[in-house]
């Protein structure tokens, strides 16, 4: 994993509307990447569903999530209308997985990115990481509340 | 601000819906429109001690859930908690308002009072603080179910 402290690698990547979204537009704001495996998988929709229900509390951290896996835009956007997510994802989907290697999260043998949480400051500086155990396990919301205090 | 960060699940407190009796039991933090949680419902009925159920609705994986919730809440101040929640795990595909309306006369419940209920802010903030300590707590999926004398996670193969 990414050590905090460190600057975090920028990427420009589409999102779920095809939008080229890059990390340098979030500064000025705290950002929390929520690398996961895959859109549709039973345990990154409950992920993404716990994080919905408390998104008010988020904003009100004023902090911004965004969720990045090797999936395509399109299927993150089928992802996001089926459960009404209101998070922008993020398609890490040519080259493959490449901004989920730069931050540590990509496991090779799975080919795809482990559940991993990432808090950049409004500097750019990794401000803290979380790593799941395993990608079956996805981390509370309060862990992230925990962070943004 | 909303305090979210991390907390140990509250005790069993006097407004907590509570059925059985004893020292020992469960607290389960469900939604009532999870299928999961309705499967593990009848096991969870069936163990000794007491039972303590604390809403956890994630209404953007089961969209009748807040409803399902203040319903049952609703029930609640007519001393029929259990029995509507028995109600709506035994029947999942009768969600919409008029079948909470056949649920609540079919438990004798006072229908005005029971619609006024569930629609009350008090219901609302209820139903808010138990998903909220859940949050604190860490629940990550439903059922989660505590131990209520050590507060500590029970495995779904220890129940």
């Amino acid at each position: 994993m990414i050590e905090p402290g460190s600057a975090a690698p920028d990427f420009t990547l589409p999102d779920q509307d095809g939008k080229q979204v890059s990390l340098a537009d979030f500064r000025g704001r705290s950002v929390v990447l929520v690398f996961y495996p895959a859109d549709f998988s039973p345990v990154c929709g409950d992920q993404f569903s716990i994080y919905q229900e408390v998104k008010p509390q988020i904003d009100e951290a004023g902090a911004e999530l965004v969720g990045i896996s090797v999936d395509s835009a399109w299927a993150h956007r089928a992802f996001q209308e089926k459960l009404g997510f209101e998070f922008t994802l993020l398609a890490d989907f040519e080259p493959k997985g490449e901004v989920a290697r730069a931050y540590g999260s990509y496991i090779d043998r799975v080919g795809t990115a482990n559940r991993t949480l990432v808090l950049i400051d409004e500097d750019g500086k990794v401000a803290w990481t979380y790593e799941s155990p395993n990608p079956g396990e996805f981390p509370g919301a309060n862990i992230i509340f925990d962070a943004l205090s | 601000m909303t305090d979210l960060g991390s907390a140990p699940i509250p005790a069993i407190g006097s407004d907590d819906h509570v059925a059985g009796e004893g020292e020992e039991g469960l607290i389960v933090y469900a939604d009532l429109g999870c299928p999961h949680c309705a499967g593990a419902w009848g096991r969870l009925r069936e163990r000794p001690g007491r039972l303590v159920l604390r809403h956890f609705p994630v209404a953007s994986k089961h969209p009748r859930s807040r409803a399902l919730h203040a319903a049952a809440e609703a029930a609640g101040r007519q001393d029929h908690f259990f029995a509507m929640v028995d109600s709506l795990y035994a029947d999942r595909g009768r969600v919409d308002d008029p079948h909470l309306w056949e649920r609540a006369e079919r438990l004798g419940l006072d229908l005005d009072r029971f619609q006024a209920d569930r629609r009350a802010e008090t219901t609302e903030a209820r139903i808010k603080r138990d998903f909220q300590s859940g949050i604190r707590a860490g629940v990550a999926g439903t059922p989660a179910v505590f131990d209520a004398c050590t507060l500590q996670t029970v495995r779904e193969r220890e129940f």
